[in-house]
This record gives structure tokens, sequence and C-alpha cells, in this order.
């Protein structure tokens, strides 16, 4: 980095940098126990989230210089939010580090095929809904010709880059471009409708794990609700917004507001805490936009988990059961510290018979997928991963459920690098209750 | 700027790895939780045994460099804010629970134990560490140490001084000194365990503790107590020891409090009156019952206009959980949060209180005040902004009358988080210059250069007392 791009950067701090939250922050320490890098640093206090604060305000005050040495501090957060819960002074970091690597990204150089990646997925992959679906249908006829085999058995995977070659083979199998039609406008209750809402799609949602979105929206039918899909909606913008691509997210916010706005439903659903997370914070992205502010407000106060519509419509009273198992539950971080879900997802397996329900240990701490965590700084997201399954073992669980894309994927890699696949299977809250209202058992 | 060749030298003892002086390690170890300290160190050091920590004193005490020894940075006293630059030497490679001793009832630890996870620890066997600062889940024990904290079970059990058997510290010259030792009774010679106890890290560094444990109590119970007159509240503790009992929790919180720690935890505190009081007793089932009839009768005397008992286990852990997190929580008010210590004998407390409140108005700041009652440990906390300077001066000048009135009353200006460096100009107010000679002389023996933890609890000027 050079000084001209430091004192930009630097500039850019102290322009845009909430300063009141900044000091907000009375370092009393008590997020560190919470911070998952603070643990695997042996307790670095700038992998820390007061050291985190400090760094941003230490830049803004000027007794230092936004080096390299913050910003691949700041790359090392996970965004997992925990620290924001547990924080009696209620600092809202997760803002501030948005903004923070905001600042960074636009004022930074990338290396060519850094910005040529950036762009194929930030602006060109991402917001585009077909191109992702094509990438799909790719990967779909990859894993179903038998391409994949061969790929695999030929060893040439051995060429990727550290665990994407263990990421390649935990791919879910997606979907054909006949299975992936377009979904209808509208769905309708089983049985009499009592609530009318709106369900949000998602990109990775609608495509890698389009069976998962399939079965929620069953889900929703039995627990009796209507459900309406506006075609515009689009994608949620959270890597944009997280991956300092703040401009964008914006776009696509503005986007799935207005999809949304029209229909009359007072609960837009979703089955993804990543993405959940930050349509519950559009009104925070839209902030300084005074169009935009109070429409994006009522969006966000819309928008819910699917675990707690069902928990309202009194799904936890149908017959579900499944056969002898023990079942452990990660939370999502952005689901629990942010939606602030956690008791829901709980409710809901507690309810199926059959099972044992064991709790892990820290399951409300990340499992090190984090968005694009694991592949940006891989060797942090595997130390984070690693710890995890050690915690998952102690349950002796033959199931692990989580409600979140990237997270199942990770606890997926995870059984993977434990060598666990016959006997452990990660799966979606969602499919695993599916499973659970259709069991035989029931009949 | 350290030398390059001391530099070389400590990599030598640590390695690479465990020593780092780039910007972003010398900022985040130029703080504490004190407001309005900062001041970056010139390297953080990591070590991993007493043989380096030795080597690594030897050598900074030869170069007169500074050594701030430092656990999780989270005193109230500018503590380990690094004001003469020197080197941060950091515990979190020494962390271990070494030996919880059943037949002796003792756990030897190394310094950078977590409080919390000693506490659990040892709770798994039955036993009982008593000291809990409200800053448990992230102290360490080193910490605890030395600045001899307190916590909510103060009262009954004491504090950190009351369960400190032995010690192993290195001075400054690279000696290790052994105090006392997994003993019930220990004459020989001066008490010296009890003179590092809350030597703020100016006389060496420890490097391993014995504790001593009790068996636990069977069981607890806790009730908050509410009060419309703050007064009353105040005058309610001291009629609870009055009455011979001791609690093993007294704590009082006024309603500005209440409010914005009900905000952060939901665990149903009061925030329509004025003052609450959490209680807490433990012991035999018969007698908990028992204090906690005679108490809830007292609080009933004393015009408490109700009287809550928590249902559950849970419930009353919810209770001091959510009182943990007090000073933290007021910081949501204003930018700036000081919290004072000041600490008087019990049956003063009320007018302490009173005091507190007319110091408040008399400089027009806004003062709210929680705190150790049963302890006569205040914690009156100014919500403020450091970027106003001159609220800031009103700040100072009301500190030192809050001071000045807790010595009138018998009391001191610190009664738990320690001197450190934002205190030292009022330490010679409670001790006397012949105090503070003293105190020197002891320091000087220990640590002839001055290299360990310089600035703190000595000041180069007294304040000026004010008269009142
Ligand atoms: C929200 C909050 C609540 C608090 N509540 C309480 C409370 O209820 N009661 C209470 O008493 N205090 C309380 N404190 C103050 C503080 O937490 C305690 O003083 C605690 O013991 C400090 O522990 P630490 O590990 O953070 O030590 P540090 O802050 O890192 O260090 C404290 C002092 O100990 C020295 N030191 C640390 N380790 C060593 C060692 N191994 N050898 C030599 N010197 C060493 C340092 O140089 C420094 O002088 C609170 C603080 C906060 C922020
Ligand atoms: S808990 Fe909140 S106030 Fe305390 S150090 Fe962490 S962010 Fe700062
Ligand atoms: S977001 Fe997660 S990783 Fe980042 S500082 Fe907070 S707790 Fe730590």
């Amino acid at each position: 980095m050079n000084q001209k791009i430091k004192n930009e950067i630097q500039q850019g701090f102290k322009e845009r940098l909430d300063y009141d939250e900044l000091m907000n922050c009375m370092r009393c320490g008590f997020c560190l126990p919470s911070c998952p890098t603070y643990g695997q640093t042996d307790q670095y206090e700038a992998a820390s989230p007061r050291g985190r604060i400090a760094l941003m305000k230490g830049v803004v005050d000027g007794i230092i210089e936004p080096d390299e040495s913050v910003e691949k501090q700041l790359n090392l957060c996970l965004g997992c939010r925990a620290c924001e819960p547990v924080c009696p002074s209620g600092v809202k970091y997760g803002h501030l580090l948005e903004e923070a690597r905001d600042i960074i990204q636009q004022k930074k150089k990338h290396t060519w095929p850094v910005r040529v990646l950036r762009r194929v997925v930030f602006d060109e992959l991402f917001p585009h809904k077909k191109r992702m679906k094509r990438v799909h249908y790719f990967l779909s006829f990859y894993q179903k010709s038998g391409v994949q085999k061969a790929v695999q058995k030929s060893q040439v995977l051995k060429v990727l880059p550290g665990n994407l070659a263990q990421m390649e083979k935990i791919l879910p199998n997606v979907p054909s471009r006949k299975e992936m039609k377009d979904r209808p406008a509208s769905l309708p209750a089983e049985g009499t409708a009592v609530r009318k809402v709106a369900f949000f799609t998602g990109c990775l949602m609608d495509t890698m794990f389009n069976q998962t979105n399939n079965a929620t929206i069953q889900l929703l039918q039995k627990a009796g609700c209507e459900i309406l899909i506006p075609q515009q909606q689009g994608c949620c913008g959270a890597l944009h917004a997280h991956g300092g691509e703040k401009n964008t997210a914006k776009r696509l916010a503005k986007q799935n507001i207005e999809a949304f706005e029209a229909l009359e439903v007072d609960d837009i659903i979703l089955n993804a805490g990543g993405c959940g997370a930050i349509l519950v914070e559009y009104d925070h992205l839209l902030k300084d936009d005074p169009e935009w502010k109070e429409r994006a407000a009522v969006f966000s106060r819309k928008v819910k988990d699917f675990s707690e519509i069902l928990v309202e419509q009194n799904f936890i009273d149908k017959e579900l059961s499944l056969s002898n198992q023990v079942i452990t539950y990660q939370d999502s971080c952005h689901l629990r510290n942010v939606m602030k879900t956690s008791g829901a997802p709980r409710r809901l397996i507690h309810a199926i018979e059959g099972i044992t329900f064991r709790e892990m240990e820290q399951a409300d701490q990340c499992c090190g997928s984090a968005g694009i965590y694991n592949i940006t700084e891989q060797e942090m997201s595997m130390q984070i991963l690693d710890y995890k399954m050690s915690k998952v073992k102690a349950t002796h669980a033959h199931t692990i459920v989580t409600a979140n894309p990237g997270c199942l994927l990770q606890m997926k890699l995870g059984i993977q690098r434990e060598g666990m696949e016959d006997s452990v299977r990660a799966v979606h809250l969602a499919d695993l209750l599916l499973e659970a209202v259709n069991n035989e058992g029931n009949l | 700027m350290l030398d390059p060749s001391i530099r070389d030298q400590l990599i030598g003892i640590v390695g690479k790895q465990n020593f780092n002086d780039s910007n972003e390690a010398k900022l985040v170890y130029s703080y504490d939780a004190t407001p309005n300290f900062q001041s970056l160190p010139d390297a953080v050091i990591m070590p991993e045994n007493k043989n380096q920590i030795q080597s690594i004193l030897k050598i900074c005490s030869e170069a007169g460099v500074p050594i701030v020894p430092r656990g999780s940075g989270t005193n109230l006293s500018a503590g380990t804010c690094p004001t003469e630059g020197g080197i941060v030497l950091t515990f979190n490679r020494m962390n271990k629970i070494l030996e919880i001793d059943e037949d002796n009832l003792t756990v030897t630890v190394q310094p950078g134990v977590i409080t919390l996870d000693l506490i659990k620890a040892v709770e798994a066997k039955g036993l009982f560490y008593p000291p809990d600062p409200s800053s448990m889940k992230i102290s360490t024990i080193g910490g605890n140490i030395n600045e001899c904290s307190g916590g909510l079970r103060g009262l009954k059990y004491g504090v950190t001084k009351d369960y400190v058997l032995g010690l192993e510290i290195v001075l400054s010259n690279g000696d290790v000194l052994r105090t006392g030792g997994k003993l019930a009774k220990d004459v020989a010679g001066y008490d010296l365990n009890n003179l590092f106890v809350g030597s703020e890290g100016t006389l060496g560094v420890v490097t391993e503790a014995i504790l001593k444990l009790i068996p636990i109590p069977e069981t607890k119970k806790t009730l908050l107590a509410l009060f419309q007159d703050m007064d009353a509240a105040a005058k309610t503790v001291s009629a609870i020891i009055a009455n011979k009992i001791i609690p093993a929790t007294l704590e009082f919180l006024d309603q500005p409090t209440c409010k914005v720690v009900e905000d952060f935890a939901r665990v149903g505190l009061p925030t329509d009156v004025n003052a609450v009081l959490l209680i807490e007793q433990d012991g035999p089932p018969e007698v908990v019952e028992r204090d906690i009839k005679v108490i809830s009768a007292i609080c009933r005397e004393g015009k408490a206009v109700s009287v809550k008992i928590a249902q559950s286990l849970e419930e009353a852990e919810a209770l001091s959980t959510a009182r943990r997190s007090a000073l933290s929580a007021l910081a949501r008010l204003k930018p700036t949060t000081i919290l004072e210590d000041a600490t008087v004998p019990r049956s003063k407390i009320s007018e302490m209180v009173r005091a507190i409140n007319e110091i408040a108005l008399k400089y027009d700041l806004r003062i709210c005040t929680f705190g150790h009652a049963g302890d006569g440990n205040l914690h009156p906390t100014c919500l403020t902004d450091a970027r106003d300077t001159e609220e800031m001066h009103r700040v100072e000048l009301a500190f030192e009358e809050i001071f000045e009135k807790a010595i009138s009353l018998g009391g001191t200006i610190t009664g738990e988080h320690g001197v450190g460096e934002m205190k030292s100009p009022y330490l010679a107010w409670k001790i006397g210059e012949e105090g503070v000679a003293a105190m020197k002389a002891i320091k000087y023996a220990l640590d002839p250069k001055g290299i360990m933890n310089p600035g703190k609890i000595f000041a180069k000027d007294t304040r000026k007392r004010v008269v009142l």
C-alpha cells in the first residue's frame, strides 16, 4: 500500500466512520470471550472486537496509519457479530466493520486476478438470477454427466489450492434445468389459509439449494400459509455489503423493496440467516437515502426466519417423528446475532418424536464459513472449523442441523475433514422438518 | 524506540512469533478499560514460562526498559496503559490451571487463567472460589491479584487477598521469590503475600499463585428490594448489617443504572423506582430461608415499596449477571463514562450516597451510582464526553470532592480498582506523605531501577487538596 492510498483510506475513515459509535466502546472486554478469532489466536487483542474497534479509532485519531496489518486484521474478522449481543454498551460493531471494509475496498488497487474475480462474483453473477442459474446448469451437468467422477478420479483437483478440492466434493447435488423451473407467483395453503406470507427465495437457496426452498414452501403450506413469490426479487446483497461493495448492495436492496412493497403481506419469510441479516438491516443500509429510508424500514420489520412463523403457527403440535438419532444444532451467526432467532429452531427440533436433541458446547460460535471467508481466509476458517468439529464430536450427534446454506456447506466440509461421512450428516432445518412431518411413523 | 540489540535479545528469548512491535500490536496494547488514557508501548512480548520472564526482566533491568505486565486490560485505573512506553508483557500463553488439591483445598494456577474458568473448574469439584469481580468472564487471576479485586460476594467472603496463600514472583533483577504456600498458617517473617497482592505490577511479575478454596455453599436465594427513596435504600443496607446478618451479596443500583441494565439484559429489573437492592444469601437451606425472611422484613421496615424473591436459580443467576453489566451498560448513554471507586465504612453509606447526589447537582453533572453497597464500596459513574473539556474539568472537581468526602468519613479513594496512574495524584490524600514515603522505600528496595510498571501508584505531583 503506498502512502497516497493510506492517506485516502485514513481520510475515508475520518469522514465516514461513526465516531460516536467508536467512542461507545468503553473497552470493558466483555465481548472478548465470544470472539472466535480472539480464541483461535491465543487471545491476541488485535484479533478481538475491542482491538478492531481500537484499530479503527486509532486510524481516525491519527495515532496509526491504516497499513497492511490493520487491513489484514479487519479481513480476519468473520463478521459473525457474536460480539454484538454480548456488548452491554450496545456497540454496533457490524456497521463499523462494514463501513471500514467498504472504504478500504474502494481506495485499494487490487491485483488484476482479484479484480477480475470480484467483478465476476459481485457484478456479473450474483445480481443476475439467470446467470446464476446458468452456472448451476453447468454444475448440474458436471455432476450428473459423469464428468465429476472422472475429474475426481483423475486427481486434477489436486492442483486446486487449499480446501477448494475438498469443497468441490461437498457441493450438494445441484438440480437440473428441468427441476429448477420458475416458481409460480403464488401457492395455496394446505387446507384453509390462515395467513398470507411472502417468500424470499435468495439466489443460492433457489439454485444450489433449490430442494431446501421446496421443502420450506411445503412446510409453510402445511402450516396454513398462502405464499406469494414476487418474480422481480433478486439477490439480497449480503455478499456485496460485507465484501466492500456497498453501492451494489444498495441497488439490490431497492430492487427487493420494490418487489415486495406491492404485496399486501405482513411477513417476508426466508430460510437463510445470511440473507435475512442484511434484509433486516436494509433500513440501516439506506439510512442516508431520504426517499428509501422509511420504505426500507417497513420492509425490514416484516422479515422473519421460517422457523419463527412455524412456531407461531403451532407447527410443533403436528405429528413429527424420525428414526432414533442424536441431533445437534449449529446456530447460524447472522440468524442468531442479527435476526435474533435462536429459540425457534431448537423448539422445532425438540418437537420431533424419537430423536435425542443434544446441545453442543458453543453452538452459538461461528463455524468459520462466514460468507466467502472460508475461501479468502482459509487457514483461520479451517482452524475454527476443526475446533467446531471437536465440539460436534463430543455430542456424538448423527445429524447436524443448520439454518443457513453457508453453514450447511461448512458442516459438510467438517464432516469430510473428520472422515465421518458414513456416520454423520448435515441437513438444513427445513429438510429435516419435512422429513419428520412426512415420516411413515406418523401414519 | 527499542534499541535494536535489545530487540534481538528479546526475540532470542521468546521467538519471533511471540514478540510483536507492529503498528497494530502497539495500538491494541496501548489502552485498558480506563477512559481517556492511551499510550503506545514499544513492543508486546508473550512469554511461555517463568524462565523466559526471568531473562526478559534481566535484560530490561540492565537497559532500563519499562515492563508493563498485562492480563486482560480491564482495569479501571490506567494500570496497564504504557504511559512511559516500554514492553507490555502478556500472560496469554501462561493460562493453565496447574492443580486442584482437594486434600488441602487449594488451587494452583498460572497468572493468565480467566477468573470465570477457574471458578467453573473448581465448582465442578464441589469447591468454591468466591472473589467474583463483575469482569470475571474476561479478567485474569494475575490481574485480580495485582488489583486485589473484589466482587459481588465480597461482603460475606472477602476479596482476592483473603484467598491468596502463596505466590511465585519474578523480581525486576530476574530473581525468583516464593511467598507463602499451601498453608493455613504461616508467620515466617513479613507477610510478603499481602505485599504483592494489590501491588499493581509495580513490584514484580506474578508467575504462579496458590489460592484458597472453600466448600461450595449448599444453596442460595436472591431478592430484589425496591425503594422510591434512595436514602431509605442506603439506610436499609446499614440496617441489615447492624442486624448481624451478613448476606453474600448486597448491591445497590439507582434508577438510571437499572434502566440501562434492563435495556441490555431484559431480566425484569424494575425501572420505575429510584433505587434497588439486589441481595443474595447462601448456605444451608434452613439458614438461607431464615435470613431471607429477616432481610425481607428489614427492607419492608426500611420503606421498601416491594420485595421480590427470585423464583429459580436461573432467575437469580440472570439478575447477578445483569448487575455485572452495569458499568458497560451505562456507556450506552454517553460517549464517556468515568467511574470512581470511593469506599466508606458501611455505616456511612447513606451519607455518602447523599453527598454524591449533592456534588452532582453542584457541578451540574449526570452521576449514576451503583455498587457493592454492603462493602461500603460505591461506584459513582459520571456520564460525560471526553471531547467537552469544560465539562471534563467539572468532572475532575466533582470527583475530588467525592474523594475528600469519602476520606472525611473514614473511607478511601479506591476500594478495589487500584490507584494506577489515574488516582496517583490523590494517593497522599489517603495515606499521607509518610505513607507514600514508606511505600516508595519498598518499591525502591524491590525494583531499584524502577522498570516495573513505572508511573503507576506514585505520582510526580500530589493534587492540592480542596478545602471543603
Ligand atoms: C465492566 C467492568 C467491571 C469491573 N468490575 C469489577 C469488580 O466488580 N471488582 C473489581 O475489583 N474490579 C472490577 N473491575 C476492574 C478489573 O476488571 C479488575 O481490576 C481485574 O482484576 C483486572 O484484571 P485483568 O486481567 O484485566 O488485569 P489488567 O487490567 O490487565 O491488569 C491489572 C493490573 O495487574 C497487573 N498485572 C496483571 N497481571 C500481572 C502479573 N501476572 N504480574 C504482575 N502484575 C500483573 C497490571 O500491571 C495492572 O497493574 C471491572 C472492570 C470492568 C471493565
Ligand atoms: S463489550 Fe462492547 S463496550 Fe465492551 S469492549 Fe466489547 S465492544 Fe467495547
Ligand atoms: S464479528 Fe465475530 S470475528 Fe469479528 S470481532 Fe465480532 S465476534 Fe470477532
